[in-house]
């Protein structure tokens, strides 16, 4: 049987982890000849660390998941500069713009997405692309052009305080630009944090030296001059960053009929209406997963080299409930769930702690011991714990009050012997409790050296001689052990 | 008067000096010895070990049976040995030499490790041998080699790690597995730079500065997410990774999409915390990472070390003084138990049985055409499974080792060693496995007789005799000798006096990676404990492996791409937590020793599993109820401990206890596809009451699935 012809269209996240998952079931190609078209000239790389890129953290080179050889080393026909133009789905052939047309048994879809800029005055140039001194964050190059021109103490906005606006103005911040972030919404991120969440995110942006400004709609756009707010006020950019989110890229599937500007739909095994065209990544849609996300990206391309080999021929998508993080610095979020409710709320049990003066939030909400939202802000620790219950289903711990602060706190360790109960072991290496030690102590008279030669405590690790040494001797109970 | 022996503590592999009075007429003292590596002290072990001397069940005659369903009876040595040989003959001529496998340990002396590989390889013709190491050392072992071409637990001596500002343990918990092994971490510790890697707060994550406790089988998702932290953080030591490795793009390329944010998604682990421990690792003068069991004890154990040592070498510690990457080896000669070919794929000097040269070399000091010697054999727990099945091996030949506790999937293999047509095993006490024997063979232990040890560091240490041995009883060497001259081999082909062997085995060891041609029992006996490699007379050892360079052929050493995957078993709705297993400090492995030795006893009397108070009450359990812990393989019934420490989905269960309490009976024995290591350390169980009524069981009820792959 000859091998099934497989071609990924996009080289992103969502098709390079494809290939690679394809080409971990079927090492040697003998199930599936891969082709992957892709658009940019360079080889896959890790989107979600741009801002790195942009902070100077990350190079360009780091951030890449393959290297020059992928290709050729996993039996990958790879097209770079390539671009798909047209589905024909009746002869199962994609046409390029330039090159012969390619034939598939099976075509994939991992188109991902493309910013989206809202419809601001002098924006946009005529064909909708973004206008002089106006750029957008979703590629390598974007990245280069706003390192261009955003050295230190220069102006730049950026429009639209969601998690990449964050992140974004927060990277340029630490490269010395002068930054504004512009959001139209009352408070950041609104759509994932309520606006005591939102107020502390925005004065951690502050303190990072980034300027914030909520409640206001950018209007107009004016090139090396700025950006003009619905009040009038005015704030002065070399550079505007747009952040405004992005639409799934679904031109090639829609002019093929398979989908809409929403996206391409797709069942659990990730097929489109026509059995032979697959979608996975930020340009599908499952249903009520939301795009931009790596995880279901990734879980999708899993799902899918599972069904393209056979190697699992039942495995279906499922999507997993989505965590927000966003980590910049010293900002450090994590967001998931029905993280609106109020304390007041009846549909759920709502715990709350705030410290807005050192930048800490953190919001819990439960379904009896279900732990079903949360908004955690500068407690990582207790971040980490809270997803780990929500991904798990696991029962979250009775004390609520230590879930919500951190980790268990170590218990109180009475460094005073002479306060311990005698049961107390003191030395674990020799397993001497304090009443050996004081039987010891009036059988031999005291005495460090006699006390260890009696009852071997701290013989071991050494780490109870100081106990020892106050249990042989009272007069030090009070001293502190040298 | 007697005197007293300076000598090395029976146990661990930390090879503690000790000196040992004899108290005639049975038994001795111990005392304390300054030795590099514990300074003098001892842990509760050591300090009771000369009760092993006078157990009052010591074996001091050969017990046979004809039939399994008979009692083993008392015999004479002679009508013991004739027995076997007769039976092994029998074997060999209807089914072949590799119907006749021999199963070695990591705590037999480098003599007896080589001269039994040499006895299966020579006398018995068999490629069916391997040791228990298998279960300890050997995911460390193949990492170690992949990525600096030679493995060495310790490629330093231990009292290096004084001078650092910075240790991280990876599942290791010594301040109960070695507890004197913690006296070198006081700089460390000093410096707030002990960082420790567990999913439980053990003795030793109390005594660390940074505690990470990842979900049990997602170590490697932390040393990526790790590794992406040391990249990112600017932490990448460009230089040393340009001049002195190889490969690194294509493992940064794995760990490119491995965010510490991911990272703690999969492990639990905050990316926070993730970043602060390699800022303790890169910010420190000196820093160390070390790993051990917990790490290593999975089906991924060999890949999950290499994220270690890969973000080891990206920080540029390994091969430099005062830093580096170190297993820490557990048995008491689990570094020599691997390098003189008791190993199902090698031969003495740390050499590979398929390696032709390597064949001619050690053919020829055996004495033997190299087209003789027999190919690599089943790993140990395939060996095992295979007993007494219609392709397996019919007899086996077990020594240093108590397999029906310490082997995982214990029920199992219980019922392949009850399949075999002959038994033979060969201890110092009535060991769980001894009991199920066709013939026991008593021999010498530790303390009775002349051997050298090869502690953690590669250091070797001769273990002198310091009291007679029993009447009846005889040492391996002489039982193999009396084994091969039955079995047609000239009796000077396997002489049994150490000395003699030692001879040999440096002269096969001679060109090897582990070179101990340079060494010689007269020169320990005179006060040296040199590290290997020692190539000639005159050399003084080797503390500091790497300096110059690394094994590889072009000096380097290598990054190797590494991609996590979690556990073989998943927790789900049937058995939602995750079980663990490992040590207690009064104990050591299958306890046939500390079992038997009162004071130990006393500390740790019985079998107990280690869970978070509210797993436990969710179970309706509390604080000392007998619970059974159930996994797709059986259960293992224990007494509750609670403890705030451990994670809640994770539950602890030491592997030191016989019967309904071995914890093995739960393991998981997928294996490691490159080392053969099954999966001690995650497998996913319920835990219920002990004894069940119907209120308990409706609250177990409560806890929830799992999602899968979530």
């Amino acid at each position: 049987m000859s091998p099934r012809r497989v071609v990924v269209v996009g080289y992103g996240m969502a098709g390079a982890r494809l290939a690679e998952l394809v080409r971990e079931r079927d090492p040697r190609g003998e199930l599936v000849e891969l082709t992957v078209v892709g658009a940019e000239s360079r080889p896959a790389y890790n989107r979600v660390l741009l801002p790195g890129v942009l902070d100077g953290t990350m190079t360009a080179d780091g951030i890449a998941l393959h290297g020059r050889e992928w290709a050729r080393d996993n039996r990958v026909r790879l097209l770079l500069g390539a671009v798909a133009v047209r589905l024909d789905r009746a002869a199962r052939m994609v046409h390029l713009a330039d090159g012969p047309p390619i034939g598939y048994d099976a075509l994939v879809l991992a188109t991902g997405s493309r910013p989206w800029l809202p419809p601001v005055g002098g924006l946009t140039g005529e064909r909708g692309e973004p206008a002089r001194g106006v750029a957008t964050l979703r590629g390598l190059d974007d990245c280069a052009r706003i390192a261009a021109v955003t050295g230190p103490g220069v102006p730049v906005a950026v429009l639209g305080g969601g998690v990449l606006g964050v992140e974004t103005a927060l990277a340029l911040g630490r490269r010395g630009a002068g930054v504004t972030l512009i959001h139209p919404a009352p408070h950041l991120m609104e759509r994932h944090l309520d606006p005591t969440a939102g107020m502390i995110l925005a004065r951690l942006c502050h303190a990072a030296g980034v300027r914030v400004v909520t409640g206001l709609t950018a209007v107009r756009h004016y090139p090396d001059e700025g950006v003009k707010l619905e009040d009038g006020a005015f704030v002065p950019a070399a550079l505007t960053v747009v952040t405004t989110g992005v639409r799934p890229e679904t031109d090639l599937a829609v002019a093929a009929g398979l989908g809409s500007a929403e996206g391409v739909p797709v069942d659990d095994r990730l097929r489109t209406a026509d059995p032979y065209v697959h979608a996975v990544g930020d340009c599908a849609r499952t249903g009520d997963a939301p795009s931009g996300l790596l995880r279901p990206a990734w879980d999708q391309a899993a799902v899918l080299a599972d069904l393209l080999t056979g190697a699992g021929p039942t495995a279906r998508y499922r999507a997993s409930p989505p965590v927000t993080r966003l980590r910049a610095g010293d900002v450090d979020l994590t967001v998931f769930g029905a993280s609106h409710l109020g304390l007041d709320s009846r549909e759920a049990e709502v715990l709350g702690y705030a410290d807005p003066a050192r930048g800490t939030y953190a919001k819990l909400t439960l379904d009896g011991d279900r732990v079903t939202g949360a908004i955690v802000l500068g407690l990582p620790g207790v971040g980490a714990t809270l997803t780990q219950l929500y991904d798990t289903g696991w029962p979250a711990p009775a004390d609520r009050l230590a879930l919500l602060l951190g980790r268990t706190p170590p218990p109180a360790v009475d460094d005073d012997p002479a306060r311990l109960p005698g049961s107390t072991v003191i030395c674990r290496c020799n397993s001497v409790t304090k009443d050996d030690l004081t039987r010891a102590a009036r059988a031999t008279g005291g005495g460090v050296t006699a006390l260890v030669r009696a009852t071997r405590a701290s013989t071991g690790c050494g780490d109870c001689l100081p106990k020892v040494r106050r249990l042989a001797d009272p007069h030090e109970t009070t001293g502190t052990p040298t | 008067m007697s005197t007293s022996t300076g000598t090395h503590c029976p146990y661990c592999a930390l090879q503690c000096g000790m000196t040992l009075t004899p108290l005639p007429p049975a038994g001795a003292r111990v005392g304390p010895r300054d030795f590099p590596v514990n300074e003098g002290a001892l842990c509760q072990k050591g300090w009771t070990a000369a009760a092993l001397l006078d157990t009052p069940d010591r074996l001091t005659h050969p017990l046979v049976r004809r039939r399994r369903d008979e009692p083993l009876r008392p015999a004479t040595w002679p009508e013991a040995l004739d027995l076997i040989a007769g039976r092994l003959r029998e074997l060999r001529e209807r089914h072949g030499p590799d119907a006749v496998a021999v199963f070695g340990g990591g705590g037999l002396t480098n003599e007896k490790a080589y001269l039994l590989g040499k006895f299966a390889r020579v006398a018995l013709r068999t490629s069916q041998i391997d040791y228990n190491g298998r279960f300890c050392m050997s995911s460390a072992a193949a990492a170690g080699i992949r990525a600096f071409g030679l493995d060495r637990g310790l490629p330093f001596p231990v009292t290096d790690l004084r001078e650092a500002e910075t240790v991280m343990l990876v599942g290791a918990n010594v301040a109960e597995t070695m507890p004197p092994f913690v006296r070198h971490l006081r700089r460390a510790r000093d410096h707030g730079g002990l960082v420790v890697v567990d999913p439980r707060r053990t003795a030793t994550a109390e005594l660390a500065s940074l505690h990470l406790a990842p979900r049990p089988g997602t170590d490697l998702a932390l040393a990526l997410g790790m590794l992406h932290a040391a990249v990112a953080g600017g932490h990448l030591r460009h230089d040393y990774v340009g001049a002195r490795t190889g490969g690194f793009a294509g493992a940064w390329r794995v760990a490119a999409r491995w965010r510490p944010e991911e990272a703690e998604r999969v492990t639990g682990v905050a990316g926070a915390d993730q970043r602060a421990a390699v800022e303790l690792l890169a910010g420190a003068r000196n820093a160390y990472v070390l790993t051990g069991r917990g790490t290593e004890q999975h089906s991924n154990g060999v890949d999950t070390v290499s994220g270690w040592i890969n973000l080891a070498l990206a920080l540029g510690l390994p091969g430099r003084t005062g830093s580096g990457y170190g297993c820490l080896t557990g048995q008491g000669n689990g570094q020599g138990g691997r390098e003189h070919g008791q190993k199902a794929d090698q031969l003495p000097g740390y050499r590979r049985l398929d390696d032709e040269a390597a064949r001619r070399h050690v053919a020829s000091v055996w004495g033997v055409a190299p087209e003789e010697l027999p190919g690599p054999g089943r790993s140990a727990y395939e060996l095992l499974d295979a007993l007494g099945t219609s392709t397996g091996p019919r007899a086996l030949l077990l020594f240093g080792s108590n397999p029906v506790v310490s082997a995982p999937h214990a029920a199992h293999v219980t019922r392949r060693l009850a399949a075999l047509d002959l038994l033979v095993v060969a201890d110092v006490v009535p060991s769980e496995t001894a009991l199920l024997a066709d013939v026991v063979l008593p021999v010498t232990q530790w303390a009775e007789e002349e051997g050298t040890m090869t502690n953690l560091e590669g250091r070797v240490l001769l273990r002198r005799r310091a009291v007679p041995p029993p009447e009846g009883v005889r040492g391996d060497l002489t039982v193999l000798r009396e084994l091969a001259v039955r079995l047609g081999q000239p009796a000077e082909r396997f002489p049994d006096d150490p000395e003699e062997v030692f001879a040999e085995l440096a002269l096969a060891s001679r060109g090897g990676a582990a070179d101990y041609s340079g060494l010689s029992h007269r020169r320990l006996r005179a006060g040296e404990t040199p590290h290997w490699p020692c190539p000639e007379p005159g050399h003084p050892g080797t503390p500091r492996l790497f300096l110059d360079g690394f094994a590889h052929p072009d000096r380097r050493a290598r990054f190797t791409p590494v991609e996590h995957r979690g556990p073989a078993e998943s927790p789900d709705a049937v058995y939602p937590l995750v079980a663990t297993t490992g040590r207690t400090l009064a104990h050591y492995q299958s306890g046939a020793q500390t079992r038997r030795v009162a004071e130990l006893v006393r500390v740790a009397p019985a079998p107990y599993v280690e869970v978070h108070p509210d797993t436990a009450r969710r179970a309706g359990l509390a604080d000392g109820d007998l619970a059974r812990v159930v996994s797709r393989r059986g259960a293992v019934e224990a007494e509750v401990r609670c403890a705030p420490g451990i994670r809640p989905d994770t539950v602890f269960v030491p592997f030191h206890f016989p019967g309904a309490g071995r914890a093995n009976l739960i393991s998981n024995p997928a294996l490691d596809p490159v080392s053969g290591m099954p999966e001690f350390k995650a497998c996913a169980v319920r835990l219920t009451p002990a004894r069940e009524s119907s209120a308990r069981e409706s609250s177990a009820r409560e806890i929830p699935a799992h999602e899968e792959g979530s």
